[in-house]
């Protein structure tokens, strides 16, 4: 993949945001009124690696769902590259689902290869560009299989690959690794790095793993129980090629612990607010 | 692989010996043959008629019958069942109609189709879309509320337009559930239609059936139901063998 120099820091100007939320609100109105998140203010730097923590039902994925364009916010306004994100996905958005979105009917060749095809792109180059993603995510021995003879894991996998080989500018990633090892884990975060340095991405990377927020971005969002609001953000300061490796970092484990300090307390409170947020 | 051979043998063992029985049994005279007849004879009888032509007719009737019942059938149940799926609050006053809708002895409308219709074709095919439309239907909605909501929001993403979801997205995601609503239809079409002539009609499988067992055409009436039985055999098993190879890939070993 060509490496995309990301012009604006070259020149040293502060880059212009990619993505922007102001005062964003979401509110489920069904036969309960379910207040899921906000007010939140962000701005995605480009080429920024943004990583949320969150108790669980804080509404990490609700804020997927409006950043993204899947749904519109209750509240307040977002900008994609500029333009006003209005209840449909711009182009240039990619996103992984936390729950499993392979197309069972297709094997994961074709999995693959659903966006390109869709999107009229040359054969050869289908050929060349999902290749190159399953052999990077480690199903190079599986291309022929259907997702119902792999692994939760590895039909993650497959997921991650059909959004990447779309090369979007910005990648939505709600706890892709949820479903790995605690090493496959860490690989699959430095191959998660490698690629973003590559391609210039921005990515938002939603995880309960508050190691691998640590390790991978540069910036951790940290969000209170329901209602999800931004309670810190934490500026991890790691160089732009890193890996796994910064674990041992004495930085590290300060940033972890910084991390659940913020949200020791919150998670309790979600826990207690359980019943109603079921 | 051998054990599922295993299965299919033991399966043609138990039909085979169930045959093999009953023929030892008309041979010895322990039933009667003004009861039944002896399967090779029914075999016979059948080659018999097949042979003379007599039949064919009927048979093209009732063919064409049940394939106009069922393409209508299918085609009506699914766009019915796509329609009520998307339309909830027409979905919520009919689920209890269509979940009791099989305790109604349809058949007791068929005279009244007749009457209505004259005694052709017409009330049969009503008669056979009685019976398969709202399996139909409901498999079709079966379907489409199994859809999971990623899938859909995958397409979103991928920004298709509605066609595109409806034909990568929905209909494959929806196949298992279509197929069995095919099966269905398939099987009550053949009831419907069959039966409806078997009650009243100027012709077809189910008339030329009932008139041979109104005139003590012994042989006749059982080389017709055997007839009947083989067909709606090879046909299920065509399915069946159909469905396996598509789906196979999708149940997980
Ligand atoms: N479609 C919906 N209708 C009503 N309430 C919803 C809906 N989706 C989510 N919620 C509620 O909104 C809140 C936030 O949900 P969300 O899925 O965004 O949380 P999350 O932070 O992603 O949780 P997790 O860490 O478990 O994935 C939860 O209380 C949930 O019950
Ligand atoms: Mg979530």
């Amino acid at each position: 993949m060509a490496v995309v120099h990301n012009l604006a820091a070259a020149r040293g100007v502060p880059p212009a945001p990619v993505a922007t939320l102001r005062g964003v609100t979401r509110v489920y109105d069904g036969e309960r009124r379910v207040e899921a998140l906000g007010p939140i203010d962000l701005d995605l730097a480009e080429g920024e690696f943004f990583a949320v923590v969150g108790p669980s039902g804080c509404g990490k994925s609700t804020l997927l769902d409006v950043l993204s364009g899947l749904s519109r916010p209750t509240s307040g306004s977002i900008t994609f590259e500029g333009r006003p994100v209005e209840g449909e996905v711009p182009d240039g958005v990619g996103v992984v689902f936390q729950e499993d979105a392979s197309f069972a009917w297709l094997t994961v060749r074709d999995n693959v290869a659903f966006g390109l095809r869709r999107a009229g792109v040359d054969a050869a180059e289908i050929a060349r560009r999902v290749d190159y993603a399953v052999g990077f995510m480690g199903l190079a021995d599986f291309a022929a299989a259907y997702p119902a003879q792999l692994s939760g894991g590895m039909r993650q996998r497959v997921c991650i690959a059909r959004t990447l080989v779309m090369r979007p500018r910005l990648i939505l990633l709600d706890e892709p690794f949820g479903a790995l090892d605690q090493q496959t884990r860490l690989l699959m975060g430095d191959e998660l790095l490698r690629l973003w340095r590559e391609t210039g991405a921005t990515v938002l990377l939603i995880t309960h793993a508050l190691d691998e927020a640590a390790m991978l971005s540069d910036r951790v969002g940290v969000m209170s129980a329901r209602p999800g609001r931004f309670i810190d953000l934490v500026e991890t300061g790691w160089p732009r090629d890193r890996d796994s490796r910064i674990v041992s970092e004495s930085r590290f484990g300060a940033l972890t612990g910084r991390l659940w300090s913020n949200l020791r307390e919150e998670s309790l409170r979600a826990m207690g607010s359980k019943g109603a947020a079921a | 692989m051998t054990r599922n051979r295993a299965i299919v043998l033991a399966r043609i063992g138990v039909v085979a010996g169930a045959v093999v029985l009953v023929e030892v049994l008309c041979r010895l005279g322990v039933i009667n043959p003004l009861t039944l007849v002896a399967p090779s004879r029914m075999v016979f009888d059948l080659a018999g008629i097949l042979a003379s032509g007599d039949i064919n007719r009927d048979i093209a009737y009732t063919a064409t019958t049940i394939a106009t019942a069922l393409v209508l059938s299918v085609v009506l149940g699914i766009v019915l069942g796509v329609a009520v799926h998307a339309l909830p609050r027409v979905r919520r006053a009919l689920d209890p109609l269509l979940a009791s809708y099989y305790s109604v002895p349809s058949f007791i409308f068929y005279p009244l189709f007749v009457a209505i219709f004259g005694l052709n074709t017409f009330p049969l095919i009503v008669l056979g879309m009685a019976f398969a439309v709202p399996a139909m239907m409901m498999s079709t909605m079966a379907g489409l509320d199994r859809i999971p909501r990623v899938l859909l929001k995958t397409a979103r993403v991928h920004r298709l337009n509605r066609w595109e979801t409806a034909t990568r997205i929905v209909l494959p995601s929806a196949t298992p559930y279509l197929f069995t609503g095919l099966k269905l239809a398939i099987a009550y079409a053949f009831i419907g239609v069959i039966a409806g002539e078997f009650i009243m009609a100027s012709a077809g499988l189910g008339h030329s059936i009932a008139f041979a067992y109104e005139g003590f055409d012994n042989h006749t009436m059982y080389a017709l139901m055997l007839f009947v039985l083989v067909v709606v055999t090879v046909m299920n098993m065509s399915l069946h063998a159909w469905e396996g190879r598509l789906m196979r890939r999708r149940i997980r070993a």
